[in-house]
């Protein structure tokens, strides 16, 4: 029976190749790209049939050739029917591969082809977009900011737009607060680097072909000294290809396992396929790579201090994010927005769905307050009151607030008696009684520069009362001053000032209307951090739900070695460096030391480097410009978009490109892992098919093409791929998830978008931490902690040792009790020498930037150049601008658009002076992450006018026992720019 | 006949430039002839964003105002032009003719809201064209005003007569009406932008302690006639807003229960921040 199935679909086979072959003119290309011919059989040989492929045609018969180019066996012909009988099973399929069922034997790059040929006379068919008459297609796409629209005319992208609903799309929801009636627009928005991309996409600075250095020969002399100096020339993608796989394979018989370290930034264009988490993980799990290792680099005062005192380690240390939206426009009386700036940084992925949200704040009675060094762009938008503490001074602040609470008993005693543990131990240190230093508004005055009289108002009108603190963009702790020196000690107060004022009472919570809308959190689409099709099981968050919805092969890195990113330059150039682990499954697990080189690894001779530039995101960049020009790596391979920063210190080149140039799948603000549930940012769900929707430009290839042109070199095509396309992936990530419940495949890719219904009003999620505030079991839907972590029974208590919020962190007391930098009770101290802030005069605040993310978006001839507040032409150059505070300008004869240099002894940068009241005197403001290095003499050692200020940025960790970024903040002087070149100028004021 | 208006609200434009990017997204690389063609990567601003800080720092506001083609009725750039090259349309818009226009430069000069844009390289004076070309095809709104969040720009088509109670009810201004043009394009909470204020906070030291005076109350005349009233906040803070730049000398005078009242003159030349007035 098993002989007969086999052998019609077999010959089913035969007749759907013709058939597509008939009907479609892309399916007739196809076909004409080899010439070979494929077996399929069973082991024993008596089944099979042979299809050959000559110059577009195919003929087919069946038996057996002997001299077939490749070979697909099933072990027999039961098996083979079980298998191949639609609808396909994918597990049995994964499971016959495990159990070697199924071989697969010729070259990787004609087996590829077959497997890929063969499911695409399944996909051949399939239309895409909405026609909009007149030649024009309607497709959709997602971008980091947000959803689009993407209105195509003959392989031209004529226009972006943000998603208006139709009418066959869900309703949204609705919030009654304070009798008003609040409900959000029926439409998607979109911040600013998404409506940026036309510019992105048709870039002058796109890479179209493949390069390679000028200097470099990998059978001679390789140069490495004139990276970031030399030229380019063009080459072919076949010869690109076998460097890159002669060196990977050089390299690893030469030096042995670990001297190959990929390296990504910390975010890539959209897409869960296409995603580095995805495509790029596996690459690196099949190749075997050192893996440079992430610090939590938005959320490292929580991850590293707040965590031990109220858990939370899977959100990295942050707040539980449920309910918040409809609580805060309900009972709040006041929101504190403490280094706090959503509308800089439109929730990372969450549009301007917050800024909708925090109008209907304006319209409402709650007063507003905002704590930061920068009148930020929230405070322009909302008002309200502003108190600008001299940077990385704000933990003093917090103390400050908890002993006037103390003094005048404006806390909850009921709460700190039932729900927390230590509180002695911090009254002690806050009172003074521990050290002799009362941490009284009039100390705090003078660490921060605010007036004691503000800070004891701001302390009244906030004990007992119903009041939202927003910590970070997000509002529960991501981003803002948790990455500068201080971020752990901020992070930690924080923490403290909450837990005195009973977290989970109605009002009384961690939130800006940026998280904890009502969506329906139930409705299951995989976040990026989920791992896509890496098989990764270990350093994505597939194991949490993907992985049994979506049965993949699993991969896993042999190479255990891994270098702690912030001392990437180190580890290259010393040879050794040390950090330790990002790792959220327990608050213990971030103690693990990680070492650089592990013990009997090689060390890292190659860098594959993929995605946009990071020198303008990484502290004191230059070492990472000098690490480049290092004799110790003897190959740099960098697959970019763009001619960028660092791109243009790669030995090789691979144009990747854009995802409007390759299909993909994704749901807009899906994070996942640690950040889970980021959809609670929006308005509506959205989830989108991303549309191919024009041809990828010159040369230019997928990142999973050029990934699995790679491996096809290196045997490993099957491995990487399963044997399908990136389009048969996102058909079954599709599948994996909940999407087929509410809308076909078919009709999901046409129209390009399905908008996820709203959670009925009775089913809402329940309120964040009300269920601690109350005493009840934890009733929000999050999957943490991990449930060993519990100690009275499951979801009873909290993450820490007692089970409560820790005003002594047990965790540390455990660890390293006594830890100047990070003792039990967390204590205020300054982050700067003295005579280093004598010399550089100026705290200079490097937030990410508002109109770009990251590098994407900043530099490459992109719109986002014209905008005043990102970049300023002054000669014909755009220039990066330093905000300075008006009087301090005066000082230095700066005025408005001048050309400055800012500076310290790491380096100088040249900047366009915006002169404003928006700082208080002796502070700056620029944006980290600019996307162009333009050194102006030698690469490493002369001024930059492209704008990297992170060029003078600490790279000190915040802690030596962690792995933990300070550098959000930096001491530097600032003068009129003397047109040099050189960096090493003397100050222009001196000390006084 | 209803006709396009614009309505601009200062209060809730926070500078998120989406508007000037959806207009380089329609304009740059696209030509719609009849409306207008291709719009320069740089240089050209057919929507600006204005900058407006008041105030020193601890106390400041700032608004963004966008600014373009204001869609005169009585539009000067009409009145340049030769060869009829700038129509006006039944529904009020302003369209500059992209083959008529070629070479008049002149336009550009005419408009007194600087709106016009040269295009050296296609030797064409350039504005916004309310996305005309959209419209006609039935769009709802200009892209501006489509991509905004906070709903700071919204188009309205409406006749005349309900504009006018539009502008009533809400406070509308348009720019420059001195200028005589009669702008389509209207602002609300324009004073955020071409008004200033006087503002500061009240402390009082009690037994060693400095705090701020909450429910004082601070009273603003000019030449003896009082122009406002306010009480200080939790923070003792007070502000009076919507005064003209260059108005003169102004009294504040603070009183508080407890204490003896304090009176002090500021020259007001532009916003001004009085950082702590002790009672």
């Amino acid at each position: 029976m098993g002989s007969l199935k086999f052998a019609v679909i077999l010959f089913g086979l035969r007749l759907l190749f013709l058939l597509q072959a008939l009907r479609y003119q892309a399916f007739r290309d196809r076909l004409k790209e080899k010439n070979f011919t494929a077996q399929i059989k069973t082991k024993d040989n008596s089944i099979g049939r042979w299809f050959t492929f000559k110059d577009g045609k195919i003929s087919s018969g069946s038996g057996i050739k002997i001299d077939a180019d490749i070979i697909l066996t099933f072990k027999t012909p039961e098996i083979a029917a079980r298998l191949l009988m639609p609808p396909i099973n994918q597990l049995e399929q994964i499971n016959a591969m495990k159990d070697f069922l199924i071989s697969l034997e010729g070259p990787d790059n004609l087996a590829l082809w077959f497997t890929q040929t063969v499911m695409q006379t399944q996909t051949i068919g399939w239309k895409y977009g909405v026609d909009m008459g007149d030649g024009m297609t309607r497709f959709t796409n997602m971008t980091n900011g947000g959803p689009v629209f993407l209105y195509v005319k003959d392989n031209k992208l004529i226009r972006i737009t943000p998603i208006d609903f139709d009418d066959s799309d869900p309703d949204t929801y609705t919030i009654k607060a304070r009798g008003k009636t609040f409900k959000p627009p029926r439409k998607t928005t979109l911040a600013p680097h998404g409506m940026n991309w036309k510019s992105m996409l048709n870039s002058p600075d796109r890479l179209l072909y493949p390069m390679k250095r000028v200097d470099f020969d990998p059978a001679g002399e390789r140069n490495q000294q004139n990276r970031g100096s030399s030229g380019y020339e063009r080459i072919s993608w076949d010869e690109a290809l076998d460097i890159v796989a002669g060196e990977i394979k050089r390299i690893k018989k030469e030096h042995g396992p670990g001297a190959i370290a990929n390296s990504h930034g910390s975010h890539h264009t959209w897409g869960n396929v296409g995603y580095y988490l995805s495509a790029d993980f596996k690459f690196i799990n099949a190749v075997g790579m050192t893996r440079v290792l992430h610090n939590p680099d938005s959320w490292e005062g929580w991850y590293w201090g707040a965590a031990h005192h109220w858990g939370g380690s899977l959100r990295v240390g942050q707040s539980e994010t449920y309910g918040t939206v409809e609580d805060l426009l309900k009972e709040a009386e006041m929101v504190v927005f403490w280094s706090s700036n959503p509308e800089g940084t439109s929730g990372a992925y969450g549009s301007l769905e917050g800024t909708v949200r925090r109008k209907w704040l304006k319209e409402l009675d709650i007063d507003i307050v905002h704590v930061d060094p920068y009148y930020n762009d929230t405070a322009q938008f909302l008002g309200g009151k502003w108190l600008a503490p001299k940077p990385t001074s704000s933990p003093a602040l917090s103390m400050a607030i908890a002993n006037v609470w103390i003094e005048e008993n404006l806390y909850d005693k009921d709460f700190v008696e039932k729900r927390t543990t230590g509180f002695n131990k911090w009254k002690a240190y806050i009172m003074g009684e521990d050290d002799g230093v009362p941490k009284t508004p009039e100390w705090a005055a003078a660490e921060t520069n605010l007036k004691a009289k503000d800070i004891r108002a701001l302390a009244r009108k906030w004990g007992n009362r119903k009041v939202y603190l927003a910590a970070g963009g997000w509002g529960n702790g991501h981003g803002g001053a948790c990455r500068n020196a201080t971020g752990i000690q901020w992070a930690r107060s924080l923490v403290c000032l909450m837990a005195m004022q009973g977290i989970g009472k109605p009002g009384v919570n961690m939130g800006n209307l940026q998280w904890g809308t009502p969506v329906n959190t139930n409705f299951y689409f995989p976040g990026y951090a989920e791992g896509g099709m890496s098989g990764d099981l270990h350093h994505t968050a597939m194991s949490v739900e993907l992985y049994q919805r979506m049965p993949q092969l699993p991969s896993l890195n042999t190479v255990e070695q891994a270098i702690p990113r912030l001392w990437l330059p180190e580890a290259i150039m010393e040879g050794k460096a040390e950090g330790y682990a990002w790792d959220g499954k327990s608050i213990e697990a971030q103690f693990s030391k990680v070492s650089y080189p592990k013990p009997g690894y090689s060390p890292v001779k190659m860098l594959y480097k993929i995605g946009g530039s990071i020198f303008g995101t990484m502290a004191d960049t230059n070492r990472h410009v000098k690490m480049y020009r290092s004799p110790n790596l003897e190959f740099c391979v960098s697959q970019a978009m763009y001619n960028e920063g660092e791109t243009k210190f790669a030995d090789l080149i691979l144009p990747a490109c854009t995802n409007f140039e390759r299909p993909d799948i994704s749901e807009w603000a899906a994070l996942g892992g640690y950040a889970h549930h980021g959809q609670t940012q929006l308005n509506n769900r959205v989830a989108i098919f991303q549309h191919q929707a024009i041809k990828p430009m010159g040369e230019s290839k997928s990142d999973y093409t050029i990934f699995s042109m790679i491996c096809e070199r290196l045997g490993l095509s099957a491995y990487f791929t399963e044997g399908i396309s990136e389009l048969d992936w996102a058909k079954r990530i599709f599948d994996a998830s909940d999407l087929p419940q509410i809308i076909s495949w078919k009709k999901f890719i046409k129209k390009g978008y399905v908008v996820i219904p709203p959670e009925k009003e009775e089913l809402r999620d329940p309120l964040s931490w009300n269920w601690y505030y109350e005493g009840r079991k934890k009733d929000v839907p999050e999957p943490m902690p991990l449930p060993s972590d519990y100690k009275d029974g499951y979801l009873e208590g909290i993450q820490t040792q007692s089970g409560k919020i820790e005003f002594e962190a047990q965790s540390l007391k455990r660890f390293d009790a006594d830890d100047p930098e990070r003792p039990p009770v967390v204590k205020y101290t300054r982050p700067f020498e003295p005579e280093h802030e004598a010399k550089y005069p100026l705290r200079m605040l490097t937030p990410h930037p508002r109109f770009s993310f990251h590098t994407q978006g900043d530099g490459k001839d992109s719109y986002i150049n014209n905008i005043k507040d990102h970049r300023v032409e002054v000669d014909g150059y755009y220039y990066w601008i330093i905000r300075i505070n008006a009087k301090d300008a005066k000082e230095r004869n700066i005025k408005m658009h001048d050309l400055v240099k800012v500076h310290n002894d790491q380096g100088g940068v040249v900047c366009a002076a915006l002169v404003t009241e928006r700082l208080p005197q002796g502070s700056a403001h620029g944006y980290e992450s600019c996307a162009t290095y333009d050194p102006l003499g030698e690469p490493g050692n002369s001024v930059d006018r492209g704008g990297i200020l992170n060029l003078l940025t600490p790279k000190k960790s915040q802690i030596k026992k962690g792995h933990s970024m300070g550098s959000s903040t930096a001491l530097v002087e600032i003068e009129l720019w003397d047109g040099k070149a050189e960096h090493n100028v003397a100050p222009a004021i001196a000390a006084e | 006949m209803s006709k396009w208006n614009l309505i601009i609200d200062i209060e809730n434009c926070t500078n998120c430039n989406m508007c000037v990017l959806a207009c380089q997204d329609e304009h740059v690389d696209n030509s719609f002839p009849g409306y207008a063609e291709e719009m320069p990567k740089h240089g050209a601003r057919w929507i600006e964003i204005m900058r407006k800080e008041r105030g020193q720092a601890p106390m400041i506001d700032v608004a963004y105002m966008p600014v373009m083609c204001q869609h005169c009725d009585d539009a000067p750039c009409i009145k340049a032009a030769e060869n009829s090259a700038i129509k006006k349309r039944a529904d009020g818009i302003v369209i500059i003719d992209p083959i008529k226009a070629k070479g008049q430069k002149h336009i550009v000069e005419s408009c007194p809201y600087n709106a016009i844009w040269w295009n050296e390289k296609l030797q064409l004076p350039q504005i916004w064209i309310f996305d005309a070309h959209l419209l006609d095809d039935g769009w709802k709104q200009p892209r501006a005003a489509s991509v905004c969040a906070t709903e700071a720009i919204v188009a309205k088509k409406v006749t005349d007569a309900e504009m006018t109670k539009i502008i009533e009810s809400e406070n509308l201004e348009v720019l420059h009406p001195e200028y005589g043009t009669k702008p389509r394009v209207y602002y609300k909470n324009l004073q955020r932008y071409n008004k200033c204020f006087v503002g500061g906070s009240v402390a009082a030291i009690n037994d060693g302690t400095t705090d701020c005076v909450k429910g004082a109350t601070v009273k603003l005349s000019q030449n003896s006639t009082m122009i406002a009233e306010d009480t200080t906040d939790a923070f003792g803070d007070f502000k009076f807003d919507k005064l003209d730049e260059k108005s003169g000398i102004y009294t504040i005078e603070v009183s508080a229960e407890g204490y003896s009242s304090k009176s002090i003159e500021v020259d007001l030349d532009t916003s001004i921040t009085i950082e702590d007035i002790y009672l």
